[in-house]
């Protein structure tokens, strides 16, 4: 299992992304200019300022050459994960529904979270239970997801609403609680909070691993 | 350098891009409440958006730039305005 991390400028997140997905398998860092994606079997859009989030967080970074061999890595199938920033670029890309606003609180924010596993059937969860609850950190002002009130009811049916905040932790206003969502296929994930930082116990929790073997698991078995 | 499709002529354009209509703007929220802690009262529906002004050989492409980058049609509204001849033209 080899997964690419992208690397923009400002990104600051892809070292952890890296560590964190170097505990199931090989990590490669890729960096945006590029447009070679080394037979990586998996990719992870890191969390950090992309581009400066000049314009809107993640507007520019979908406009690089790398992006775009992410988007048709995507749309043949390949796993995606975006992580924070890296799940703002994926919504401005069009690989993932909505938009992610700024927090309702008007802050940065910086706390531990609990992540309700809701639907545990996607190449992201299939190591969680469902229902289990993930601790990790999240850390962001524009976090509060937003997708018009039809589309999050045709979301929740096809199971593509994957993690919520655990009931009274939603911090940025998300609309229905709602902390990561992936696509029709299920082969693109977004999510606010970080497993990455939550991947060695000396940090407080080891729940983020879960993301990364799940992706392990998805890629050893049949094709998704 | 003037691009082909161009006639040539900079024009100055104004893109004003707004939030839509009902959705919450919490940096509006957060002046509305800041103005009547300076006396000024009765102020509502404080909204913030963005101001791009630009200067482009072919003002047909802007409405496109507006769809692809400059706004996000799924939470903002956009607004073109053709402001004239740039004072300049182009080289």
């Amino acid at each position: 299992m080899k997964f690419g991390v992208l690397q923009f400028p400002g990104s600051c997140d892809e070292a952890d992304a890296q560590l964190a997905a170097g505990r199931v398998g090989e990590a490669v860092l890729l960096w945006h200019r590029d447009r070679d994606l080394a037979g990586c079997d998996a990719i992870i859009v890191p969390g950090g300022f992309s581009y400066g989030d000049y314009l809107r967080a993640g507007a520019i970074a979908r406009f690089s050459p790398m992006m775009e061999e992410v988007i048709a890595f995507a749309r043949d199938g390949g796993l995606v994960l975006g992580i924070c920033n890296g799940f703002q670029v994926l919504c401005e890309a069009g690989l993932l529904p909505g938009a992610l606003l700024q927090n309702t609180n008007r802050r940065f924010t910086s706390r531990q979270v609990h992540l309700e596993v809701v639907s545990p059937d996607t190449p992201f969860t299939r190591a969680c239970a469902p229902g289990e609850l993930l601790s990790v950190p999240a850390k962001h002002g524009s976090g509060r997801y937003y997708a018009p009130d039809d589309q999050l009811d045709a979301m929740e049916a096809a199971g593509q609403i994957v993690v919520r905040y655990a009931p009274g932790e939603c911090f940025n206003g998300s609309a229905r609680d709602i902390a990561g969502v992936c696509n029709e296929a299920g082969n693109v994930f977004g999510l606010m909070p970080h497993p990455e930082h939550a991947v060695d116990a000396l940090t407080g929790s080891t729940d983020g691993l879960r993301i990364f073997e799940s992706m392990a698991l998805a890629a050893g078995g049949a094709h998704v | 350098m003037a691009g082909t499709l161009g006639s040539g002529v900079l024009m100055r354009v104004r893109v004003l891009v707004r939030p839509k209509a009902g959705i919450l703007d919490p940096q509006g929220v957060a002046v509305e409440q800041a103005l009547p802690a300076l006396g000024f009262s009765g102020v509502t529906d404080v909204r913030i958006g963005r101001l791009i002004e630009l200067e482009v050989d072919d003002a047909s492409q802007v409405e496109e730039m507006c769809r692809k980058l400059l706004a996000n049609p799924l939470v903002e509204d956009y607004e073109v305005q053709l402001l004239g001849e740039a004072s300049g033209t182009a080289a």
